[in-house]
Parts: structure tokens; C-alpha cells; sequence
């Protein structure tokens, strides 16, 4: 099949953007979303191109590093999938496709399709974890979890951080991401010491970083490869509201800031 | 070069309690003087560096995906083994470490191993308490599930996303002490070059991905935890990044690299489709548990499955191993596929596959029952095949995954270049030569949670914290010849990509040093890799420059370290003159066409020592000794 590939090229964080035209022949409907761009660059590279750099590890859709807009579509056509699992046989021969990164002011890009997600890792720093020094733990079975909540933690652990949530959503915000792991901890009873704090930690980072903040339009989980459920933003801002109100005092160091 | 294995002294099940009482420690206060460097983010990596830094030390940890969450033991799927017996059917400490060491095809080292099995116990309360959500049963315990290579369930699981799970929590933690300042992260940064002064391995020069800038790190110890280089094969189930770098580096400036030939071929991948492949997909061994794998009893039988009535069907491994059936050891399943398509019976467009069934599961205990066990494993076959596993059989074929051959360690997990210590997949200590399913993830987590704590510990308290000027020679050195060599990639300006040379490589490897080897291929394969790899500094084309991120610069480099270790490996696997788990040898096999070892001449490690270019590495030998498992003939019959 042949792709028309309209792609957004931008040197460095420092240059300008623009769009550039590739023609893309030959393209096999086998071919992950990816292989094609693989081949897309040999070609480049044929003629002493740049070829377009776009970031990708595990190519099989849990490392949650690939990601991009497809036709102003986060991961592109195909629900529940990432780019790297998008085989072209979701596309037509003759298709033109417009790719661009992931736009927010949090993450910022670093060249082409490539893009600094950073903040976050400094969101789950803040509090995205149980503490559990390496050697304190009490047998795994001391601690039973019933299967629903076991269930439920694992939903929203499936989580691969990839940043599409907060690309497709208009105000740019990461609740999506935010709220699935504290929904994660929260469910299971070894999280609860931290409960409080976790949430509070969390959602100033979030807002610190300059995430926007949740109104409802549901376009995170649409395109979430993993397809986690918006439940869990009423999840986390029930727990914060219930934090703000019973902790009775903020964890330090925190700024104003809410849920929205 | 000397081997010292310095492993404790005394009965099995005492020797790692006697060697923590034994090993030195660092007073609390002092802790914090200490900088270990850590390179990798996997379990081992990010599980050592956020365990040191609990204890107190100074870490700086580097890896280069954009974030540490993203390292590659994030893909694996099925599970980790814990001797924990809670389904009462008969497992123990005892149990685990046989069935690792027989799994090894008894190449591993004896007292390596039983501490393994002894560590996996706390791992799983470890995971527990961090919150990992392992699968349960309904009364809310742990819930388990049988593995290849063993008769007993002890494999713990969160549904086929284990590796994620498991790496989130080490992540969790490492992030955690990121936040309190004790690990300072260096994401999208790669080790370039190991810096040893006075015989002591004490930093790394590493460079920045984004900007190109090349930088120093000092430390008192460094640690690689880098993880395996079965992207030799071009072709494999590792991400697309994984390299040998960091190893290959160590392994120029001294440090002996063991077993290079060992190499995993996983039985359950999904095929090649086309020349366009970037990378073959596991589907989980676990898999096996319920799938019933089977080819026609007929040659270029071309019927659709459905058609094939039962009793033209060959369950071949059911027939071959009664006793284990689709549950035989990874390297046993592997060959067993590899002979029926080489025999002409293989399926798919290619007739390089073999069927994964699972009609017989679904009607035994519904579709749903299987859903909620391998759905997500089901959907991302059909993602990438576009078949529907429910309906039709999978269909699978071996693919490289796995190299328990790495950078020799001692007990310690010390290499032979002292303060540099390898963890996880990077090193070769625990299975041998063949590695069980639902190992990796446990022997990742051992070595950064629980060993290497103590044994660093061991270590620093031998050498006082002291700074190491930026202008000594060795410092100047090695960020000079990471410079040079730059300079050498960029500066080719020939016509070949250096995906195509990896391709090349791949294919020369997979041909003569992949699943059955002789002295014919692999001899050839030593004349085809060097030409290669000098038409590579000839003829190799990058663009861009080494100021800015440049992803074609770093493919490069990789392939130019993949360039010279398959050549090792390929001289490895001609010197060891037996089969052994993985090694196959078409020379030494049993009448059944099983692997057949030499334990008189090769019950032992092979460790070379590098040379310099262009010269041959010097081997040197560590006896296997085995004094509590009685050296048998792997049987899974």
C-alpha cells in the first residue's frame, strides 16, 4: 500500500517546528505503525535525510515509551492499542496521515516526535509508592487482599505511562495518570498508612508541573492503551476531599493547589 | 587472570547465612561518604539502587530510556518463582535449587543458586508489602500457577503483566528515594565507558542522550545492571534499545565475560512475517499450562487447523515427554519445534511455526475462565497477527530472549576487575545453561534487593570514600576515546545503515550460532563476522552529529559493540565441544536427539579474558563443583 506522511519535524526544544510531506510506497499492511516509519527513515537515510526521530523500546506495548498523534488521535485509529501494536492494516492504501507529538506544556519536545515526560516521574516522587524499606516486609500471605480489590488495584496498575491521556485531553491535564496509581495504592490495604499524604503529595506535583486540571470530557480514557476508566479521578478527588477535610494538616512543603 | 568463586565454606543451606555474618559492614554514619554509580534501571538496577540508598549510600543511578520505569523487565509476562509451598505440593527451598541447577543443565554455580531459591521467599513479601497486585484467590491469599521445568506450582503472577508489576514496585521505590535526594536519576544517558584507576573500577563516562555532552562520574563502586545482549540476533524479544554496551566496555578494560554462547531461545514467540520485522513478540511460556502445542502428522499438510482431525495431529511434546508434556524446559521445547519444522511439518506461510491450541482449555473450562488468564496475552496476538486465538491456534516459533552467559561475578556478584559489580541478566551466575521460565524476574530482584546490599557493603568497608581529580590520566582517557569514537561513527560517510549491518549480523547468527550449532557453521561464522564488521568502519552511514539527539548515532555504536561480541560468542560456543541446556552441538547428542554434556572435560565455566583487537581472548576455567546435587542426565521424560 501507499501512505502519504505528513510529519512534524522540529530540530531541537529551542527550533521551530513545521510539518514536512514524506511519500511512503511499498508499505506492507503486516508492518507495525512503527516498522513503516522504520522504513519510511532507511529510505531517508538512502538519501542523506535526517531520518524522524521517535522514541520506542519494548515494541510491544508495555514499556509505554512510543506514542504520537495520528491524525489528531493519540496512539492513533485503534482502541486499547499504542502505536507500536498499530498494524497498518488499520489503514487504507492512499491514506494521507497527519503525525505529530504529544502537545502540552509539560511536556515539552525534544525533537521531532520525541518529547520530555519527566514530569512524570517526579509526580510518582512525590508520592506514588508505599514505603516498604527492602527487608521489613511480613509474610506476602499475612496480608490478605481480597480478589475484587486485588482485581481492581491491578486495572488500574496496568497503567504504562505513556502520556496519550494527557495529550488527547484539551486542558493537557494528568489525572488520568495520577489518579490510576493512587487508585492502585489506595485499594490495597498496604497503602493506606500513606493515603492522606499520597494524594496530597501527588496532586500539588501535578499541578506544580502545570498539568491542567479534569472537566469532563473523557478523552484521556478513550485513547488510553491500557483502558484506564476515568472512575478513577472520582476515585482520587473523593480522596482528596476526604484528606484535605480529616488530615488536619497539610503534608510540608506542599503549595495551594486542588483536584479542580 | 584468576577465578575466585569465593564462595562460603559449609553446608548449602548455611553458607549465606555464614558469609553475611562474616562480610564487613559500614558504620550507618559513613554510609553517606560513599557514591555507587548503577547502570541500568531494570528490577536488578533500579531494585540495588533504591536498596542502597535506603541503607544510606549515595547512588547515581543512569539509564537510557527516558524514564527508569521503562527498562525492558517491564515486558516480561508470566511470573516469579518463590519456594514459598503454599499449595502444600511438596516444593521447598531444596526443590527450587535442584530443579534450577537441573534446569541448568547442571553448568551453574552450586552455591549461587541455593541462595537464590533461599532469597525468592522474601522477595514475594518484599513485592507484597510494596504492593504489587499479585493474583489472588477469593479467600484473598496468593494465588500460583505451574511453570516449565518444574511439577510443582510455584509460580506467582499478576495477571500476564508480572514484569510490569514487579519493575513498577522497584521503580516505586527508586523513585521514592529520587524524591528524598538519596539517588540522583539520569534518564536517557548511556554508559560509554567503564574508568578503572589503580586497578578499581571507580565511575563511568557516560553520554547524554538529548544534548551529546559527555560526562564524568565518579564513585567508589560501580555496578552494571544492564541486562542481556540478545539483540545479537537482530531478531529477538528484547526491546529495540537493549545492547551490550555497558558490558562490552567492562569487558575491554578487564573484566572476564563467562559463557558468552549461552543464549535463550524462547519456544513461544510469534513468527517472522517479513523483511520489515523490527523485533519478535513473546507469548508468555505460561501459555503452555493450557495450550496444547501440536504440528500435522503429515509433511506440507496445508489444511487450515480446524480441518485437521485429532488423530493426524502430532502433540509432539505430549508423545516425546510424557512425564512433563508442553511443560519441558524451555531449550527442550525450543529444539523440539526447530526438528518438526525442519522436517518439513512446521505451519504458517513460512512453515516456520508450530501450533499453540487452546480449544481443548476452552472446553474444558470456558472461554472465560481463559480470558481472565491470558486475555491480554490473547489480545495481543490478534494485534499483530490479525487471528483470532479464541477460534483459530496460535501459531508460535522460537525466538532469541534470553542470555544467562554475562560478565563472570563471584559470590560477591564482583567481576574480576574489583568494585565493579554485575547484576541480573548482565551477569552469568544462576542458570547455568539454560534458564527456567519465571527465574529472571526472581534472580533480578535477588541480586538488587537482597545481595548486593550486603556485598557492597563487604567491599566499600575495605576501601576508604576518596575523590578522584577530573584530570587524571585514566579519566582523560576513557572520555577521549568515548570522543574518538564518535568522531570515527560520524566520520564513515559511506553508504550502509547500521540497521542493515545489525540485520547482517543477525542473520549470520541466528544461522550458525543460534539453536543447533557445529564446528562447521560457527567456524564460518568466525571468518563472516570480522569481514562484516570491517566493511561496518568502512561503509557505515550516519547523519547528524553527536551535539544533539541522534538516535542513528546511537544504533551505531551498539551495533559496533554486537560486531565484535558475536564473534565471542561464536568462539565460545566452538570451544565448548559438548551440548549443555541452550548449546546445542550437533556433534554430541543423545540417540533421542537430546543435548548431550561432557561433564569430564566442560563441567565448567568459560570466562575470557579480552586481549586487545584483533587478538585472540584468553580463556580461563572455573571448575563446577558439584557436592549436594549428584550430576545426572537431564531427563524430562
Amino acid at each position: 500500500m501507499k501512505i502519504t506522511l505528513r510529519v512534524w519535524r522540529q530540530k531541537d526544544a529551542k527550533s521551530e517546528g513545521r510539518f514536512v510531506t514524506y511519500e511512503a510506497p511499498d508499505i506492507s499492511e503486516d508492518m507495525s505503525f512503527l516498522e513503516m516509519l522504520d522504513v519510511v527513515n532507511e529510505r531517508l537515510l538512502e538519501k542523506n535525510e535526517e531520518p524522524i526521530a521517535f522514541d520506542s523500546d519494548c515494541r510491544e506495548g508495555i514499556c509505554g515509551t512510543c506514542g504520537f498523534v495520528i491524525n489528531g488521535r493519540a496512539h492513533g485509529p485503534r482502541a486499547r492499542t499504542t502505536v507500536c501494536q498499530l498494524h497498518m492494516r488499520s489503514f487504507k492504501d492512499g491514506d494521507a496521515l497527519t503525525i505529530e507529538p504529544w502537545r502540552a506544556d509539560a511536556f515539552p519536545i525534544i525533537k521531532d516526535l520525541v518529547c520530555d515526560r519527566a514530569a512524570f516521574d517526579r509526580i510518582i516522587a512525590a508520592g506514588g509508592f508505599i514505603t516498604a524499606p527492602i527487608g521489613s516486609a511480613p509474610d506476602g500471605n499475612a496480608i490478605p487482599v481480597p480478589k475484587t480489590s486485588s482485581d481492581l488495584a491491578m486495572d488500574a496498575a496496568a497503567c504504562i505511562g505513556c502520556g496519550a491521556c494527557v495529550a488527547a485531553c484539551p486542558n493537557a491535564a494528568a489525572m488520568l495518570f495520577t489518579s490510576a496509581k493512587i487508585a492502585h495504592l489506595g485499594e490495597l490495604p498496604q497503602g493506606q498508612a500513606e493515603r492522606p499524604d499520597r494524594v496530597l503529595r501527588m496532586v500539588a506535583q501535578m499541578d506544580a508541573e502545570g498539568f491542567g486540571t479534569c472537566t469532563n470530557h473523557g478523552e484521556c480514557e478513550a485513547v488510553c492503551p491500557k483502558g484506564i476508566r476515568m472512575e478513577f479521578i472520582a476515585r482520587m478527588n473523593s480522596d482528596y476531599l476526604k484528606a484535605t477535610a480529616t488530615a488536619g494538616r497539610r503534608p510540608t512543603g506542599l503549595d495551594e493547589g486542588g483536584a479542580g | 587472570m584468576k577465578l575466585e568463586s569465593n564462595a562460603p565454606s559449609g553446608p548449602i543451606e548455611k553458607k549465606w547465612e555464614k558469609h553475611r555474618f562474616d562480610m564487613k559492614l559500614v558504620n550507618p554514619a559513613n554510609k553517606r561518604k560513599y557514591t555507587v554509580i548503577m547502570v541500568g534501571s531494570g528490577l536488578a538496577g533500579a531494585g540495588g539502587a533504591s536498596s542502597m540508598a535506603e541503607l544510606g549510600y549515595h547512588v547515581k543511578s543512569f539509564c537510557y530510556q527516558d524514564s527508569p520505569r521503562r527498562a525492558h523487565s517491564i515486558a516480561a509476562q508470566g511470573g516469579i518463582n518463590a519456594a514459598k509451598n503454599y499449595r502444600n505440593d511438596g516444593d521447598s527451598i531444596q526443590r527450587l535449587f535442584y530443579d534450577t541447577v537441573k534446569g541448568g543443565d547442571f553448568r551453574s554455580r552450586e552455591s549461587n543458586v541455593h541462595r537464590l531459591a533461599e532469597i525468592s521467599v522474601e522477595i514475594i513479601d518484599q513485592c507484597v508489602a510494596q504492593g504489587v497486585p499479585f493474583a489472588r484467590e477469593y479467600g484473598g491469599l496468593l494465588d500460583n500457577r505451574s511453570f516449565g521445568g518444574a511439577q510443582v506450582s510455584r509460580t506467582f503472577y499478576a495477571r500476564g503483566q508480572t514484569g510490569q508489576q514487579l519493575l513498577l514496585g522497584a521503580y516505586q521505590s527508586l523513585e521514592r528515594q529520587i524524591g528524598l535526594g538519596s539517588v540522583e536519576m539520569y534518564p536517557r544517558h548511556e554508559m560509554q565507558e567503564l574508568i578503572v584507576i589503580d586497578g578499581r573500577a571507580r565511575g563511568v563516562v557516560v553520554r547524554d542522550m538529548v544534548t551529546g555532552e559527555v560526562e564524568t562520574h565518579i564513585g567508589d563502586a560501580v555496578c552494571l545492571a544492564s541486562g542481556g545482549y540478545g539483540n545479537v540476533f537482530y531478531l529477538a524479544t528484547y526491546a529495540k534499545g537493549c545492547n551490550t554496551t555497558a558490558i562490552w566496555r567492562a569487558y575491554k578494560k578487564g573484566a572476564a565475560f563467562a559463557n558468552p554462547c549461552y543464549t535463550q531461545i524462547h519456544p513461544t514467540c510469534i513468527p517472522v512475517t517479513g523483511e520489515y520485522q523490527s523485533k519478535l513478540t513473546l507469548m508468555s511460556e505460561s501459555l503452555r499450562n493450557d495450550g496444547r502445542i501440536w504440528v500435522p502428522k503429515a509433511k506440507g499438510d496445508n489444511r487450515p487447523p480446524h480441518q485437521i482431525p485429532d488423530p493426524e495431529r502430532d502433540y509432539y511434546l505430549e508423545r516425546m515427554y510424557p512425564a512433563f508434556g508442553n511443560l519441558v524446559p524451555r531449550d527442550v521445547a525450543s529444539r523440539a519445534a526447530k526438528r518438526m519444522c525442519d522436517e518439513g511439518r512446521g505451519v504458517g506461510p513460512t512453515g516456520y511455526g508450530v501450533y499453540l491450541d487452546f480449544q481443548d482449555a476452552i472446553q474444558r473450562l470456558g472461554r472465560r475462565k481463559i480470558e481472565e488468564k491470558y486475555g491480554n496475552l490473547f489480545e495481543m496476538y490478534e494485534r499483530i497477527t490479525d487471528e483470532n486465538p479464541y477460534q483459530t491456534p496460535m501459531r508460535i516459533y522460537p525466538a532469541s530472549h534470553y542470555t544467562m552467559g554475562g560478565l563472570w561475578v563471584d559470590y560477591n556478584l564482583m567481576s574480576t576487575i574489583p568494585g565493579l559489580f554485575v547484576l541480573g541478566e548482565a551477569n552469568f551466575s544462576d542458570h547455568g545453561a539454560n534458564r527456567l521460565g519465571a527465574s529472571a524476574l526472581m534472580q533480578g530482584l535477588a541480586d538488587g534487593y537482597f545481595i548486593i546490599p550486603y556485598t557492597i557493603g563487604d567491599y566499600l568497608a575495605r576501601h576508604k570514600p576518596e575523590a578522584v581529580p577530573e584530570d587524571r590520566a585514566e579519566v582523560r582517557a576513557a572520555v577521549e576515546a568515548v570522543n574518538a569514537r564518535t568522531k570515527r561513527l560520524l566520520g564513515i560517510g559511506g553508504k550502509r545503515s547500521a540497521t542493515s549491518f545489525h540485520r547482517e549480523l543477525g542473520r549470520i547468527m541466528w544461522e550458525h550460532c543460534g539453536m543447533a550449532r557445529d564446528a562447521k557453521g560457527l567456524q564460518e561464522a568466525l571468518g563472516m563476522i570480522p569481514a562484516l564488521r570491517e566493511e561496518f568502519w568502512k561503509n557505515l552511514h550516519v547523519t547528524g552529529t553527536g551535539t544533539e539527539l541522534n538516535q542513528q548515532l546511537e544504533l551505531a555504536g551498539r551495533v559496533a559493540d554486537f560486531l565484535e561480541l558475536g564473534e565471542l560468542m561464536c568462539l565460545d560456543a566452538l570451544e565448548r565441544d559438548e551440548s549443555c541446556g541452550c548449546h546445542f552441538r550437533l556433534e554430541h547428542q543423545t540417540a533421542e536427539g537430546e543435548a548431550k554434556r561432557n561433564d569430564e572435560k566442560f563441567c565448567n565455566v568459560a570466562a575470557w579474558e579480552y586481549k586487545g583487537d584483533g587478538v585472540k581472548p584468553e580463556l580461563h576455567v572455573e571448575p563446577l563443583t558439584y557436592e549436594f546435587v549428584h550430576l545426572a542426565e537431564r531427563s524430562y521424560k
